[in-house]
């Protein structure tokens, strides 16, 4: 293998002493992505398993395509139903974007290139801004305080480039993602040490500063002069009677409805996050205790009632397929360092997001939606419930004599 | 205590010692008055004046407190104080005293002038309690006028009101950051300066709680 061969060769530069010696996590980089490290741990506490922390970090790279073909899809199909009624609006914010569009496909809403290619101009680039600005402070951070590159960057630059909306501004983007990875992440000492989700603790930052482009009626098809609300803000807003005449639970399910470039199909998610419990990399005592959660308050919500607030009366199964829910569950929630360690601590974790969901979306009257907030919640709360796991565990042991 | 001059207590708290960035106090009015440059100017000049002059006081009189009531005596002190400044500030700049609301009367809840009132002025003379409180004042100031500009700046595009950057509102071209109008942006503002600080001044640089050995490798096979 020349490559091998090459990387091999000229590794002794890039170790201590040697002339680039500064750019050793670059080198490293791009050595792991391509080879399994030739390298085995020498002290204690070994673990003999083929998984490592690269392998999980791809995987759950991958098992988000299915969300993120299905949001390019997606972008497309609503913005040509959109043209089908109306072929005066201007496609998106013309220029470059348009050009690209119409020079390799049609505006058919039932045509899958057309609406591929059509997702592929809105989500490409903003998956490309992440990915270059998060990966500039990646490295920048590692360069400096020499550390590797982790491969987790890959799963935050995808997890975030999914919860935008499809308009959002490139620059919006970059700035988002820079507080990700620098304050949600960096800052406490990189992967591993992070106790906020970053690719949320980013979406939140844009949330609250730049409200216009991240929530509303016009931000989420991604063509000029198109208004309309999420079904969920529409629940809010008009109860859940009003949706159902235009979204069936089905295609909600299936998602061809308005949202975040990846949080439309509970479906492409359920595929993607089933992957991933079967391969044990999501924790399922996590994604139990959010649906335990969000079942048993939004039934309790639904016993209370309130003849002003119709979100009182969404069924859980709406919840489920409504929103962010499902991503932040599958997705999110289950990140492996934000979230709670201990088994207890999962179930309880995972109970507190999914009840925190159904609270900010029923009863907070400012937030339509309310997964991002609860995950960013039960993230400050994991490592205390991680604590009086040990604490009863402890006790117990001692009690037992 | 060893011996301190004029210059220590006064220019000490500004970047070695200071209030907010080395002692975590004052925080949470470093939070409320800080989203727009003229609250804020108007902000410490009144906790300069109330740290001062209540440092002074309570060093006058420090050696007639009994020792078991003299946080009663300190605060009575401070309330009259902040009451004063109070006044002052709903005769003279009415506007302003509006905007800053209940917070010129929780200065007296402020950490800093209890703390220096009862850690330095409690020990030392009037005069030297007097330019203690001052540099503790100036060494508050300086990080709420840091956190103000960028609030105010990036916030609102403007500084002490004046338009800097015209917003898209208004037809300008700068995109108003709304985190910065909340509250909350001060604690990141507050953390940024930390850490440019300690990265200055090195020996402010907390010792680390515990150490995670390195991650040994050895070349396999």
């Amino acid at each position: 293998m020349a490559l091998k061969e090459f990387l091999h060769g000229i590794e002794h530069h890039f170790e201590k002493g040697g002339k680039y010696e500064r750019w050793y996590a670059l080198y490293e980089a791009v050595d792991t992505i391509f080879y399994t490290p030739g390298k085995v741990t020498s002290t204690t506490a070994h673990v003999r398993d083929g998984v490592d922390l690269k392998r999980i970090m791809i995987t759950v790279w991958l098992c988000v395509w299915p969300a993120m073909f299905f949001g390019m899809w997606n972008i497309g199909y609503q913005a040509n139903n959109f043209l089908l009624s109306n072929p005066d609006a201007l496609m998106g914010d013309g220029g470059l974007r348009t050009a690209f569009i119409s020079a390799l496909a049609g505006n058919d809403p039932g045509s899958i290139w057309d609406n591929m290619i059509y997702g592929a101009a809105y989500f490409v680039p903003v998956y490309a801004v992440t990915f270059i600005v998060g990966g500039f402070w990646e490295v920048l951070f590692a360069t400096v305080r020499r550390h590797e590159v982790n491969e987790g960057f890959f799963v935050t630059s995808i997890l975030f480039a999914l919860i935008c909306p499809p308009t959002i501004p490139l620059w919006q983007v970059a700035l988002g993602i820079t507080f990700g990875v620098v304050i949600g992440k960096e800052v406490f000492g990189g992967t591993g040490k992070n106790f906020l989700n970053p690719a949320l603790s980013g979406r939140a930052f844009l949330y609250f500063a730049y409200p216009a482009q991240m929530s509303g009626d016009t931000v989420w098809t991604a063509i000029d002069g198109f208004s309309g609300a999420t079904p969920l803000g529409e629940a809010a807003v008009a109860g859940l009677e009003v949706v159902q005449q235009s979204v069936s639970w089905t295609s909600a399910f299936l998602g061809t409805i308005q949202g975040s470039i990846g949080e439309t199909s509970t479906l492409a998610i359920l595929i993607g996050g089933g992957v991933l419990l079967m391969m044990k990399i999501a924790s399922y005592r996590i994604v139990g205790g959010v649906m335990i959660g969000m079942i048993a308050t939004s039934l309790l919500m639904n016993a209370i009632g309130s003849e002003s607030n119709p979100m009182f009366a969404v069924p859980p199964h709406w919840h489920l397929v409504l929103g962010g829910f499902a991503f932040g569950m599958m997705f999110m929630a289950t990140d492996p360092v934000s979230s709670a360690m201990t088994n207890t601590g999962k179930w309880t974790f995972g109970i507190l997001v999914g009840l925190m969901t159904v609270l900010i979306r029923v009863v907070n009257p400012a937030f339509p939606e309310g997964i991002m907030l609860a995950i960013l919640f039960g993230n400050l709360f994991a490592p205390l419930m991680d604590h009086f796991v040990v604490q009863a565990n402890i006790k117990r042991r001692l009690a037992r004599g | 205590m060893a011996e301190v001059t004029a210059k220590q207590v006064l220019f000490e708290p500004i970047f070695n010692n200071n209030p907010i960035a080395l002692q975590i106090l004052g925080i949470c009015s470093a939070l409320a008055v800080t989203s727009s440059l003229n609250v804020t100017l108007v902000m410490c000049a009144s906790v300069i004046a109330v740290t001062a002059f209540s440092s002074m006081f309570v060093s006058v009189v420090r050696s007639q407190i009994p020792n078991s009531i003299r946080i009663i005596v300190q605060m009575t002190i401070i309330a009259s104080l902040v009451i004063v400044v109070d006044q002052i500030l709903k005769a003279f700049a009415y506007e302003i005293s509006k905007q800053l609301s209940v917070f010129v009367g929780l200065i007296i809840t402020n950490c800093i002038v209890m703390g220096r009132a009862e850690g330095f002025a409690m020990q030392n003379g009037p005069v030297l309690s007097f330019l203690d409180g001052v540099g503790n004042g100036l060494g508050y100031s300086i990080m709420l006028i840091v956190i103000a500009f960028f609030r105010e700046l990036l916030g609102s595009g403007s500084l002490f009101g004046i338009t800097l950057m015209p917003v898209v509102n208004d037809g300008g071209w700068y995109q108003p950051n709304g985190l910065m109008l909340l509250p909350p942006s001060a604690f990141f503002i507050i953390g940024l300066s930390i850490w440019g600080l300690r990265a200055w001044k090195g020996d402010q640089v907390e010792e680390a709680d515990y150490k995670m050995s390195r991650h040994k490798t050895r070349e396999a096979f």
